[in-house]
């Protein structure tokens, strides 16, 4: 997945009958009278969505006679993953390094009340 | 014992909570008084920060050098707001060496028990800074240097 298609898969991310919809992918392929059952929306509308969440790397369409199954693009899902794991990583890091120093200021703190 | 928590907001933000078993005075000096920043600012194992410039006052400027021996590279910013011991705005650009777009970042600390509940949101990097990044890493070419970009990036994502 290109730095573009991760920019997407983010704003793709950000509405909620997209997230359901991909909630609904993760247990499986789908078709598009599938996926609007549960929403109260209609199939253009999921068609919409869909085409958002194809763009975005996010999920990959098949033909199968005039239908058009929709599941996860493997891809697409561990490129996000990937970037917010680097991100919590450092974070995480630096924090744990943080809990040191706040632990010596403490510390010294108590020193100066002695 | 991770007590972080890190989620995205929308396709915005992503914003970043974690407890610290110290008051919010402490929190928000090691946010701001440099001798502190420098101890742990640092991102991955083996980068240390030799320039540590943070005025801790509204247009302030915050200038982060940060090396691993090595290679090397430097963040820019502003303080915008300081409300002492609860909150801090300030804007900051990583040089790669051409400046990324400004990111705004906001620092929230509260009283959580005996210590501290920080609140941290940040803008996402978009298209074009993640873009500029992987520039850089191919002006320098080899895997050694995707790396270090990698590193980078980490580093960058305080």
């Amino acid at each position: 997945m290109n730095p573009s298609n991760l920019d997407s898969a983010f704003s793709a991310l950000g509405d909620p009958t997209r997230r359901a919809i991909l909630a609904r992918l993760a247990q499986g392929e789908a078709t598009v009278l599938e996926l609007a059952e549960p929403f109260d929306i209609t199939q253009p509308a999921i068609s919409r969505h869909l085409k958002v969440l194809e763009q975005a790397g996010l999920i990959v369409r098949r033909v199968e006679g005039s239908k058009r199954p929709c599941r996860l693009s493997k891809d697409g899902v561990d490129a996000i993953d990937k970037w917010l794991a680097m991100l919590r990583k450092a974070l995480a890091k630096n924090y744990d390094r943080l809990d040191e120093v706040l632990a010596g200021m403490q510390e010294e703190g108590r020193k100066d009340k002695q | 014992m991770s007590k972080m928590v890190l989620k995205t907001e929308g396709d915005k933000f992503v914003v970043v909570t974690r407890h610290f078993a110290a008051p919010p005075e402490l929190v928000y000096r090691a946010h701001t008084e440099p001798e502190l920043i420098q101890k742990w600012l640092l991102g991955p194992d083996g980068w240390t920060m030799p320039v540590c410039i943070n005025e801790a006052r509204p247009g302030g400027k915050i200038r982060y050098e940060w090396s691993n021996g090595k290679a090397g590279f430097y963040l820019t910013g502003e303080n915008l707001e300081l409300d002492p011991y609860r909150r801090i705005v300030h804007l900051e650009r990583m040089h790669l060496p051409d400046p990324t777009p400004d990111n705004r970042v906001e620092t929230v600390f509260e009283a959580d028990g005996d210590g501290t509940l920080m609140t941290m949101r940040m803008t996402l990097p978009d298209e074009a800074t993640r873009a500029q990044m992987l520039a850089t890493n191919m002006e320098r070419g080899m895997e050694a240097s995707y790396a270090r970009l990698e590193n980078m990036i980490q580093v960058a994502c305080f």
